[in-house]
């Protein structure tokens, strides 16, 4: 009722309460400092991450900060978990905005880490890094703007579909597709074991937009798929192709009944809870899903064994490469003028050593080199494996052409899965939303 | 206490002591009486007009500021646009179905919640064994947090939640719905949650309302002969109107700033498709997770336009009568 005057307030109070802190943000250019100066006076850093749930993820990130702080007393590290669309969405924009942000926060990459290195919010780690950025290898590019580094990914990972090996044996698929005939045939024999095929959290949009950015990458050339992450330019065709793809594929019923409304992870009703308790045989979903499953799973254990994963399969004669993956990652960035110690921490949070306990936490794929004995899970080593076969990564297609044209883009995507889309409309809505 | 009820006494019941009557030879007390009438206001009215300002009009203010702008949140806001994020708003579809929801929701509210609340109200007026009882239960939905009863509905009406289950055990599969997921049927679902949600309210209001018409007047209706049916037509309802017209008041502006139960109990796609979107939900998609801060900024000043508007008009025509004093100026 009345009460809830602040639902309106909301928006303008925050974004008042940053502006009223902003003001002047000095900048100076970034600078490796000397060796002596590095742990001479006591700092301490504020660390935002998203691991705010209970858990391995949790645990681990406070045992970095303590580890660090034992191997460098000078330093203090205050952790703050904050779920993730409330970090990226409101708490990060309005701290960044203010002259008091974090020291050390998330950073996704792509289009939205251009964004905050055009506000000049971001401390330019090049130099300081260097030895870190070779270590990692390509995945260090997404957080690169103009071939300065600004941030470091500990996570990395190509999505694929993860599926249930038992269900597949009981209907007879003898190995998992590599083509979209083969998934398609297996869809049918699935169904034919009264199982849902595939599942799908198209409730929380971006499940099912992940369906079009894997037409678009088997349609569009990797060329074509560059120059629209830097340009916004979605003249070509291919981007028209995959939405006419997906509806092919969607007339087709792979999908659980009222798709539109289920969530994608969390609860035992969403697309990992149905796949987790053995109601579906199929999802497509990142690297970070074997804890997600786990986190729903009525049997663990039942789970474990039936669990598979393969890559997304590839479209016969389709420009696109066929040995080209979609993925992402979670990075870590310093604020402009964050103390030179919070690269120091970057670079540990990212060392083979710290990598490999990551890895051992089983909540997603490590990305430096030395790392990879950490990773158990077979399933997370197959993703591991394909992810090296890759020839291209492309960035989730929301974080790399950024959050306006993303969210059009998604919720066009949503609109083909809802029945009252078009492929047209797709691209319209992302033409519209970079103008935005 | 025939005439007016305490609910209503918005104006803060001020009718303020005939000033000027007093003999004319006493004015340097009188001035002292009004510096210290004066000081007095303002010791006790300034820190509620600090946070007022500081909290509500300086926040609409800036929201006004920034909605004039093609803003991302990302550095300080400076592409002017003028109106232009108004004009996208009335072009955008899904704005335009979430107002289309809001209205639902309005009228929605005011015609199933009144006259169950009016009913129930009646009844539990009435001496009755358990009444203590009854007054609760019909009040526990409305002190349950809005996440609470949104969760609750969502596993409720879910595909595979308990109404379809024992829709189901009772042979009434063939009316099986996908409460949330159907594009047509979920802002009624919806509605139905918040009228679950809300009625307790309105009952808990129109029960105080109802305890203040004197009993007197019944006695005095009953020794003429009037049956419980007409005591409640001629007698109870007519004296009830000002708390009616309060609640209904108060029930329109919540409904047109509908928030958090629409955001936790329907998901993202559905909202976003317009089926379930209403003006605050379509503010938090759009300024926040499409990153359109500017525009997000519009769409905030719009609902505040709306709910003014309509609370002045409102106020204007029908708690005319029940503040007199307060906006309408002052009272003969």
């Amino acid at each position: 009722m009345a009460i809830k005057r602040r639902a309106s307030s909301v928006l303008a109070l925050s974004i008042t309460t940053a502006l009223l802190a902003a003001g002047c943000g000095g900048g100076g250019e970034s600078e490796a400092p000397s060796k002596d100066e590095l742990f001479k006076n006591p700092v301490t850093l504020t660390w935002w991450h998203n691991a705010s749930q209970d858990g391995p993820g949790k645990t681990y990130w406070e045992k970095v900060a303590k580890d660090f702080n034992t191997l460098h007393p000078t330093v203090t590290i205050e952790i703050e978990g904050i779920e993730t669309n409330q970090l990226q969405r409101t708490r990060l924009p309005a701290a960044l905005l203010s002259n008091d942000p974090p020291d050390i926060f998330q950073s996704w990459g792509g289009g939205e880490i251009r964004e905050q290195v055009e506000a000049d919010y971001l401390k330019d780690i090049t130099d300081q890094a260097k030895d870190e950025v070779a270590n990692i290898g390509g995945a260090a590019g997404i957080w690169q703007v103009d071939g300065k580094q600004y941030g470091l990914p500990f996570r990395m990972g190509i999505e694929g579909i993860w599926y249930n090996k038992e269900m597949f044996a009981k209907a007879g698929i003898a190995a998992p597709p590599t083509t979209f005939d083969e998934l398609n045939e297996a869809v049918t024999k699935l169904k034919a074991i009264n199982v849902v095929p595939i599942a799908v959290g198209a409730g929380d949009k971006w499940p099912a937009a992940h369906w079009w950015y894997n037409f678009a990458l088997r349609a569009c050339s990797v060329d074509t798929l560059k120059k629209a992450s830097l340009e916004l330019n979605f003249d070509d065709q291919c981007f028209v192709k995959a939405g006419q793809d997906l509806k092919a594929f969607i007339d087709t019923k792979p999908f659980q009944p009222n798709f539109i409304a289920t969530p994608g992870q969390n609860d035992p009703t969403s697309a990992n809870g149905l796949l987790a308790n053995g109601k579906a045989a199929m999802e497509l979903m990142g690297d970070w899903n074997k804890g997600t499953l786990d986190t729903v799973a009525a049997d663990k254990e039942a789970l474990s064994k039936f669990i598979g994963w393969f890559p997304v399969p590839a479209i016969a004669g389709s420009p696109g490469d066929p040995k080209a993956a979609l993925g992402g990652g979670d990075g870590f960035a310093c604020a402009k003028n964050a103390p030179a110690e919070c690269v120091e921490f970057l670079k540990y949070i990212v060392s083979p050593e710290v990598q490999k306990g990551y890895a051992e936490t089983g909540t997603g794929l490590p990305v430096a080199k030395g790392a990879e004995a950490g990773v158990a899970d077979p399933a997370l080593k197959s993703i591991l494996e394909a992810t090296t076969e890759a020839t291209y990564v492309q960035l989730w297609l929301d974080t790399a052409f950024g959050s306006t044209v993303g969210n059009a883009m998604n919720d066009a995507i949503v609109a083909i899965f809802a029945g009252n889309g078009t492929p047209e409309k797709v691209v319209e809505a992302m033409k519209a939303a970079a103008r935005k | 206490m025939t005439s007016t009820n305490p609910t209503l006494d918005l104006a803060g019941g001020a009718t303020a002591p005939p000033a000027g009557r007093r003999p004319a030879k006493r004015s340097s007390y009188r001035a002292a009486e009004t510096r210290r009438k004066w000081y007095e206001i303002i010791g006790l009215t300034t820190p509620a007009v600090i946070v007022y300002v500081m909290f509500v009009l300086v926040p609409i203010g800036f929201a006004f500021y920034y909605s004039l702008f093609r803003w991302r949140g990302v550095g300080p806001p400076t592409d002017y646009v003028g109106f232009d994020n108004y004009v996208l708003a009335f072009q955008d579809p899904i704005f335009l179905d979430a107002l289309r929801n809001n209205a639902i929701i309005v009228f929605g509210s005011l015609l199933i919640q009144g006259p169950i609340a009016l009913g129930v109200a009646l009844l539990l007026n009435r001496s009755f064994r358990g009444r203590t009882l009854f007054r609760l239960l019909a009040f526990v939905p409305y002190v349950l947090a809005e996440v609470t009863v949104g969760i609750m509905w969502k596993l409720l009406l879910s595909d595979a939640g308990t109404l379809n289950a024992l829709m189901e055990a009772v042979g009434l599969g063939g009316l099986v719905q996908a409460w949330l997921a159907d594009l047509d049927i979920v802002i009624w679902t919806l509605l139905f949650v918040l009228t679950w949600k809300y009625v307790g309210f309105a009952i808990i209001l129109l029960l105080a309302g109802l305890s203040n018409v004197p009993q007197e007047l019944n006695e005095a209706a009953a020794i003429d002969g009037a049956s419980w049916w007409q005591t409640q037509r001629h007698i109870t309802l007519p004296l009830l109107g000002p708390t009616i017209r309060i609640w209904m008041f108060l029930s329109m502006i919540g409904s047109l700033q509908v928030f958090d139960i629409i955001w936790v109990t329907s998901v993202p796609a559905v909202r976003s498709l317009g089926a379930s979107a209403t003006m605050a939900t379509y503010m938090v998609d759009n300024g926040f997770f499409a990153r359109l801060w500017g525009y997000g900024n519009a769409v905030a000043v719009i609902l505040f336009v709306i709910s003014f508007v309509a609370a002045l008009i409102f106020q204007r025509f029908l708690l005319r009568r029940d503040i007199q004093g307060a906006v309408t100026g002052r009272a003969k």
